[in-house]
């Protein structure tokens, strides 16, 4: 896809996926980041904290299944990962059911010193079944066409 | 529940992880879903010029997170967390994270506090990560 494409896609948004959210999910995820709070594993800790149920962690959302915007061909290499920064309305427990979804926001081209960069600007909306906002989440990420390290 | 009372430049309390891993990174892009070959094949890693396996931006951030939610403890609530990823990481390094508080405000019974957050390789050393983040502690 080339920048003319990407901008057509501008301001789509994927159709809300379904998310439930495991408790194994959460455990798997903490082991992976090596981080032992007992909040993400111990289920008695938890139901006598004031969250009642496990917690995830603060990035836990990375985790989830955003839909599809539909035309969108992300390039599988030369792709960096530039920003990422969320915004947290509420906490992610364990049992949760939530709607998720995603738009391209912004599209920039930049002359960047290693060639042409193309900036994308994703953002990420998790909402409750009541629909309300839970999370949001915006993550730039820098594509070279002429190709690029990744992270 | 938390008594103390931040201040400007405060330091947050700093958390070095054990040394990246490869097993780590495959953990990692299980658990995520990110299953780009960069972050576990080393010979595409080679291929796409970076030398090696890089650990994933995420994993990175994920650290800093767990610094946040140490410091903030079960009373309080991370508000916000913005990151750049700035540098690579690789297997073996032995990443420390840390932040310093910028702005303090009370609010309802809140303290709210906004501080620089960053993990670097070892103190002193280049920055790989750094962001901001908000979070509220109660007062009482």
């Amino acid at each position: 896809m080339e920048l003319a494409d990407f901008e057509r896609l501008r301001g789509v948004w994927s159709k809300p996926v379904k998310n439930e959210v495991e408790k194994g999910a959460i455990r798997k995820f903490a082991d992976a980041i090596g981080d032992p709070n007992p909040l993400y594993r111990d289920e008695e800790r938890a139901a006598e904290s004031r969250f009642g149920r496990l917690v995830a962690p603060p990035t836990f959302s990375r985790t989830f299944d955003y839909g599809v915007i539909p035309g969108l061909e992300m390039p599988t290499e030369g792709l960096i990962h530039g920003e990422m920064a969320y915004t947290y309305h509420k906490p992610i427990l364990a049992g949760d059911v939530l709607y998720a979804s995603f738009a391209l926001t912004d599209v920039k081209e930049r002359a960047g010193k290693l060639g042409r960069m193309i900036l994308l600007v994703f953002t990420y909306k998790v909402e409750n079944e009541a629909g309300d906002l839970v999370q949001e989440a915006k993550s730039t990420v820098i594509y070279r066409p002429e190709g690029g390290r990744a992270q | 529940m938390s008594a103390k009372r931040y201040q400007p430049g405060d330091h947050l309390t700093p958390l070095t992880k054990p040394p990246v891993t490869k097993i780590q990174l495959v953990k990692y892009s299980g658990a995520s879903g990110d299953f780009n070959p960069i972050h576990t094949v080393e010979e595409f890693a080679k291929e796409a010029g970076l030398g090696g396996v890089i650990a994933h931006g995420m994993l990175t951030m994920g650290f800093v997170a767990q610094m946040l939610t140490d410091e903030i403890g079960e009373a309080g609530d991370l508000l916000s967390f913005g990151v750049r990823f700035v540098d690579m990481v690789r297997p073996g390094d032995i990443i420390t994270c840390d932040g310093v508080v910028q702005e303090v405000k009370e609010e309802e019974g809140y303290q709210v506090v906004t501080c620089d957050v960053w993990a670097q390789k070892s103190p002193g050393d280049v920055r790989v990560v750094q962001g901001t983040a908000t979070f509220r502690i109660p007062l009482a």
